[in-house]
């Protein structure tokens, strides 16, 4: 368990030394917040899974052993909230595919997010909604009108997959000093200075890339 | 318009000044707003207020892995967490701990708190006035510190000196802060980033969902304009003329 101690507020996580449970806290937070389901973090999550098996196996053998029960229940404790963290990351992305299933399968870009039992959940649950719509539903509409993506045959995109609400205000903080361009290319470009932990409402879309390369936190 | 806005201003007040949240209450507040606003939102872009919003349970948590310092009064091996190391507890020697670890040793009996800087009685009046003062910003409080006290209170009120002082103290804070934070609202004049300075994690829990379907509002009608970016929350400059091309949509 190759773990450091945070140093100071865990609020700011420092340079040199952050635990995995801080990463995933911070994974956590920002999934919570985000609009759109955020790139998967296999890696923390793998590490995550075996600290908490090792660390459930060593309670085994506190028990056995006889050891004070009072650390056995601290330990249990911190198992407790580490689990706790790692179930509710995955729960809440379950949610969200549940949410925009066809959209999550329409592009590349948009599958790559999830991890590999994600993909296998997310196609199943699409090829049932997609079924039972069709069963009870779209057989019985006029030819034009069977499609589950879209409207009408005439629709040239996909109107009826609902999409991910990029343009919602979330919460954000940054870590450093930097600087916003508030609008996306071609509007004006009106910048603001981010100093670090300033909380600021701004739209997801803006600090949708600052997040990806982890500048900026959901709060 | 100006009776809607009064409706959600009045509806967000009460629940402002409410205790802590249940997810019930906030529920209530969504409905609501949903029924007064749906002619914005588009089916494809409802938000879905449960995935994104926090509890206050789950804001306490975040804050139970702030350090606070304890004295323990007994013997005790280095603790080897998922999250971090904690070392020999030896007994009269201070020691830094997350606050989940702190509360848990106390409720057994296994240490006293030594509480932090901030949460005594001469630095929370001067907080008190500060705040109390008109037009002044939010005074530099920890991100936490709503559920520090509160934990604190509930389980180690004899390590706080003056306790029944500082609570009071600490509500009064908290209250000064939930009406500037309402009454900065109510100046919202279409912004596309609004910028909060020394709010703490429960507040922004609390005026999260209405700030954001606001803010939401008032991107969607304001979309093909150049929009003032503005500092809302230093009320110094509460509503001055931005050379704004369009008319305010709220006249207060």
């Amino acid at each position: 368990m190759a773990s450091s101690s945070d140093m100071g507020s865990a609020d700011f996580e420092s340079l040199s030394s952050t635990s995995d449970v801080e990463l995933l806290k911070r994974a956590w937070r920002n999934e919570k917040a985000a609009p759109e389901i955020l790139p998967y973090e296999g890696d923390l999550v793998e590490r995550a899974k075996g600290q908490i098996e090792l660390v459930e196996e060593n309670i085994e053998a506190y028990v056995e052993n006889g050891i004070d029960p009072l650390v056995v229940s601290l330990y249990q404790m911190d198992l407790d909230r580490t689990q706790f963290l790692l179930r509710s990351y995955l729960r809440v992305r379950l949610l969200k595919i549940e949410k925009f299933m066809f959209h999550s399968l329409k592009s590349e870009e948009a599958e790559s997010r999830l991890s590999e039992q994600e993909k296998v959940f997310a196609r199943r649950c699409a090829d049932d909604l997609a079924k039972h719509f069709e069963e009870s539903v779209l057989r019985k509409l006029p030819e034009n009108y069977q499609s589950v993506l879209k409207q009408s045959l005439i629709s040239e995109v996909d109107d009826m997959v609902p999409e991910p609400h990029l343009d919602t205000f979330v919460v954000c903080r940054s870590k450093s000093h930097f600087t916003l361009n508030l609008y996306e290319e071609g509007e004006s470009t009106q910048t603001e200075e981010m100093d670090r932990g300033d909380l600021y409402f701004i739209r997801y879309k803006i600090v949708k890339g600052a997040i990806e390369s982890g500048k900026m936190d959901l709060i | 318009m100006s009776t809607r806005d009064d409706y959600i201003t009045t509806l967000n007040f009460s629940q402002l000044c409410g205790q802590y949240l249940s997810l019930w209450q906030f529920s209530i507040l969504e409905i609501s707003f949903v029924c007064v606003e749906t002619e914005i939102y588009p089916m494809a872009g409802q938000t879905d207020p449960h995935v994104s919003l926090f509890s206050p349970e789950e804001v306490e948590f975040m804050a139970e892995d702030e350090l606070v310092e304890i004295v323990p009064n007994m013997n005790m091996e280095p603790l080897n967490f998922i999250a971090g190391d904690f070392g020999r507890f030896i007994p009269q020697i201070p020691i830094q701990v997350p606050l989940w670890l702190a509360v848990a040793l106390k409720r057994r009996g296994k240490c006293t708190f030594r509480p932090p800087g901030w949460l005594s009685v001469d630095n929370l009046t001067q907080v008190l006035e500060a705040e109390r003062e008109p037009q002044s910003k939010f005074q530099a409080l920890p991100f936490s510190y709503v559920e520090i006290a509160r934990l604190l209170f509930d389980h180690a009120r004899d390590d706080i000196p003056d306790m029944y002082m500082v609570r009071s103290l600490v509500e009064d804070i908290r209250d000064v802060r939930l009406h500037k934070l309402e009454n900065n609202l109510g100046t919202f004049l279409g912004t596309s980033a609004v910028k909060m300075e020394n709010v703490s994690a429960m507040e922004v829990n609390l005026v999260r969902p209405f700030a954001r379907r606001a803010l939401e509002a008032f991107y969607k009608h304001d979309k093909p304009e150049v929009v003032a970016d503005r500092n809302t929350r230093s009320s110094r400059q509460p509503r001055e003329a931005n050379d704004e091309p369009r008319r305010p949509l709220r006249q207060r």
